[in-house]
């Protein structure tokens, strides 16, 4: 697995508080020494710890904008959930001319690949949904399908099989400015506007497939501080619009599965409701749903962490930009659609795995369960691990100990002073007293 | 052959909506011990149909799951009404849910049928008005 990863922590910033470990949904972060720490291999990208940080501690590493100087062609690729971004303009056109205005050479749209994507799945629908017995599971949330592979492994093959809409778009883009422009491939930069850090992550780490055509992603955030000093002077805007209804929908929750021609299907946004339908498609709940869209952020696209609006106002200024367009400008036509599908399948990674051995697993699960009967079940943090359960855990994996517990600590006190022993000679070092301190006169 | 881990949960009757904890909890256990998705996937149903029967034929019971080094068994033990006709109750789409039960998707007549497809091994105990117990293995080797 390429460890690549958008999310990452400010340790200067991070004050050491238990916000962010509490709400990560692969129990991927520990405090350790006052600061927060990701366990590389469980980390989603999902941005769930950036949403919650009040500190800014937590943040998505993304490409820099002088990165366009080493490209003869820049294109840009917004995201549909950009579009929601500006207060005011009613013509994505505008949008799209803006981008141009501030170092693109030309613009992309990935609902253009989004819409594409929607024609493939509903072509190919029957036989994806008959390889498995349950929903087809959309791969348009990077941090649902990485949800998914380190914590469901029964449903990777329920998982619609095809790339992300901006990897396509990118490939879409490349060939269409290697035609119109003469320029080689490594002239031709092609920058992402992504909503979230999962994309960012997804850019540089695909999954489903071995490179991505995209050469760098920008924050959506970032690039509308640039377009700010131009976005108010655009009078005749460019028409450079190439996309429909159904591509832009893609920005908001349940928008994918408009687009597909059934009423049976469910979508599901904001983690904790992921991982609720996620459970009960394992559950085998839901095997009469033909289709489920689930988005990591709330509202969908929209509500990711690296875009500025509120998701809310984002989604009702979509409805406005979105009406009176066509329903769909991008059609499969009938050449071979290959390179639209994973090449290789999701395999799960199995991560929370304690040992490869069963028996040395058994053995190590009994300890946990051993361990944790004798912690204090309050699930307050204050060890450094989300859970009682997941300090146990952390014991018998060998990260922490028993005495990182502070309650557990309290008690081991309370007993020493009792017994009469000086509790200045075993405090940890930031309450001890330097050396020469007065332990002995006090005995 | 070393002891199971065991593992008991309480499945509460008077609360609809945590039907699934206990599958979802004894999921997260099985993926830990790196045991196979189809066999996890195969567990984690029967557990569910199991909770959710407790729950709304029989005011709640208790999950017992014993993990074995080459079998999961699972009891699902209640003190509900029981269950006058097995061989009935066995039968594909026979359910007795009320209307309210069958209009929130339950009820639907299958979670015996797959209880007894998705395990190696299930037998009912039941005696009308004392309650049931059923037995499943999931066989891991
Ligand atoms: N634990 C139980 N206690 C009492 N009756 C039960 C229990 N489990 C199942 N039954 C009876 O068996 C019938 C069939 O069960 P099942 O196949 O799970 O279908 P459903 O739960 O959809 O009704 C139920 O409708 C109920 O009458
Ligand atoms: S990005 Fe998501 S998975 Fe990664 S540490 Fe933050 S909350 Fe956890
Ligand atoms: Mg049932």
């Amino acid at each position: 697995m390429n460890d690549f990863h958008s999310v990452t922590i400010d340790r200067t910033r991070c004050k050491g508080c238990i916000n962010c470990m509490k709400r990560c949904p692969t129990e991927a972060i520990r405090v350790r020494d006052g600061k927060a720490t990701i366990i590389s291999e469980r980390c989603i990208d999902c941005g769930e710890c950036i949403r919650i940080c009040q500190n800014r501690a937590k943040k998505s590493n993304y490409d820099d904008f002088s990165m366009l100087e080493n490209y003869k062609w820049k294109i840009a690729m917004p995201a549909p959930s950009f579009y929601g971004q500006f207060a005011g303009v009613g013509d994505i056109n505008v949008i799209l001319t803006a981008l141009k205005q501030i170092g693109f050479d030309a613009v992309f749209e990935v609902s253009r690949a989004a819409e594409l994507v929607t024609h493939l799945t509903r072509r190919n629908f029957e036989r994806i949904r008959s390889s498995h017995r349950g929903p087809v599971i959309s791969s348009a949330c990077s941090a649902v399908v990485r949800l998914i592979r380190v914590r469901y492994p029964a449903l990777c093959g329920y998982v619609l099989p095809v790339n992300e809409p901006f990897h396509l778009a990118a490939q879409m883009a490349r060939e269409e400015a290697m035609a119109a422009t003469g320029l080689s491939p490594a002239d031709i930069g092609i920058f992402f506007i992504s909503p979230c850090p999962a994309k960012v992550t997804s850019a540089h780490a695909p999954i489903g497939i071995e490179d991505s055509f995209v050469t760098g992603v920008f924050s959506a955030s970032d690039i509308y501080i640039r377009m700010q000093r131009v976005i108010g002077k655009i009078e005749k805007p460019e028409p450079l619009m190439q996309s429909g209804i159904v591509g832009i929908n893609w920005a908001t929750s349940g928008g994918e599965a408009a687009g597909l021609m059934t009423d049976n299907y469910l979508s599901a946004d904001g983690m904790e409701n992921v991982v609720r339908v996620l459970e009960e498609i394992e559950d085998g709940k839901l095997n009469d749903i033909e289709f489920v869209e689930l988005n990591a952020c709330p509202g969908g696209c929209v509500g990711g962490v690296l875009n500025v609006a509120n998701p809310f106002v984002a989604r009702s200024r979509i409805k406005t930009l979105r009406k009176y367009l066509p329903v769909s400008q991008n059609r499969l036509d009938s050449s071979d659609n290959s390179h639209m599908f994973w090449e290789q399948a999701l395999h799960y990674e199995a991560v929370y795995k304690l040992d490869d051995d069963l028996t040395e697993a058994m053995n190590k699960m009994k300890k946990i369960a051993a361990i944790e009967a004798a912690l204090p079940g309050l699930d307050c943090g204050s060890c450094g691990a989300p859970s009682c359960r997941a300090l146990a855990e952390d014991v018998v994996r060998g990260t922490a100990k028993e005495s990182d517990c502070v309650v557990k600590f309290r008690d081991q006190l309370e007993l020493l002073s009792r017994t009469g022993v000086d509790l200045s000679s075993v405090l940890p070092a930031p309450f001890r007293h330097g050396p020469g301190g007065n332990t002995e006169e006090e005995r | 052959m070393s002891e199971p881990i065991r593992i008991t949960y309480e499945v509460d009757g008077e609360d609809f909506m945590s039907a699934g904890t206990a599958s979802t909890d004894m999921k997260r256990v099985l993926r830990q011990l790196g045991l196979d998705s189809e066999i996890i996937r195969r567990a984690a149903i029967a557990m569910y149909e199991g909770e959710i029967n407790m729950v709304i034929h029989a005011h709640g019971g208790v999950a017992e799951v014993a993990i074995y080094e080459d079998r999961i068994e699972m009891n699902l033990i209640d003190h509900g009404p029981g269950i006058p006709d097995v061989e009935l109750a066995m039968s594909a789409g026979y359910s007795t849910a009320a209307e309210n039960i069958r209009e929130l998707g339950f009820g639907a007549g299958m979670g015996l049928p797959n209880m007894k497809k998705y395990t190696d091994e299930m037998t009912i105990e039941t005696e009308v008005g004392k309650g049931t117990t059923v037995r499943m293995v999931v066989r891991t080797v």
